[in-house]
């Protein structure tokens, strides 16, 4: 996401190619015996959405028209993307938190 | 007369093991939230314990997740294999790629199981504590 939102004006990657925009899928993986379910990225998609297309003749990337196709990333939905997913991490930093501190507790158990 | 003594730390060390193996089956379920498809699992904990002391539930009380005499009630953990006493979660509102995971329940179930186990902690200790004043005698 941070690098979609990087490349929200980019004309032109490595390739000669506007920059597309990449979305994670997540996938469940089992974690251990006893029904506990851990998080992984199973594939990393291109979105395919047509790039956002400017006329601007004085661009040395514009095509014969006069436009310039830029990535075809949304600053908008990335943005609530960003959001979603930071939301998600802390949820999981705080989880792994308590779960420390209860740990840390039940060291401590019968003194 | 020793049995006495840790039946009472057998019921708090039952109670504490479910305890974290719900804090487990919640904490997958939060890590799951932005999974496509993932549905939220859970199990009573009144129903676990009553299985994990060996206790037949009367009727009545058994099934407290149920509203309705076909409703099928949700699966007691400690009875069965491990993945079947799991009871699954519902929907709280419709999500287009159809993950069940509600944050808000599961935050507020975390918390409440995870204060749940802390007390569970402090019975063991003082338990422990109490016994260990009547040994010593003073």
């Amino acid at each position: 996401m941070a690098s979609n939102l990087a490349n929200v004006d980019a004309v032109a990657g490595p390739d000669g190619q506007a920059y597309k925009a990449r979305q994670v899928v997540f996938q469940t993986t089992p974690m251990g015996a006893d029904g506990a379910a851990g998080v992984r990225v199973s594939t990393i998609q291109e979105s395919d959405a047509p790039g956002r297309r400017v006329h601007d003749p004085a661009n040395p990337m514009a095509d014969a028209e006069g436009y310039v196709t830029h990535a075809n990333v949304n600053a908008v939905e990335e943005m609530v993307n960003m959001i979603s997913a930071s939301r998600s991490y802390q949820n999981n930093v705080e989880v792994m938190n308590t779960a420390k501190s209860l740990l840390l507790k039940t060291l401590q158990m019968g003194q | 007369m020793l049995d006495k003594l840790t039946q009472r730390l057998d019921f708090h060390g039952n109670a504490l093991l479910l305890r974290a193996e719900r804090q487990r089956v919640i904490a997958s379920n939060i890590a799951n939230a932005d999974t496509p498809g993932y549905v939220a699992r859970d199990f009573q904990f009144a129903d676990a314990m009553r299985a994990a002391q060996g206790l037949q539930a009367p009727a009545g009380m058994r099934q407290q997740s149920v509203s309705d005499a076909r409703h099928i009630p949700l699966p007691a953990a400690g009875g069965g294999s491990s993945d079947s006493r799991l009871g699954y979660g519902l929907q709280t509102q419709p999500s287009l790629d159809n993950n069940t995971v509600d944050m808000d329940r599961e935050r507020a179930a975390f918390v409440d199981n995870a204060v749940r186990y802390e007390a569970t902690l402090r019975f063991i200790n003082g338990n422990a504590k109490t016994m260990l004043s009547a040994i010593q005698g003073q």
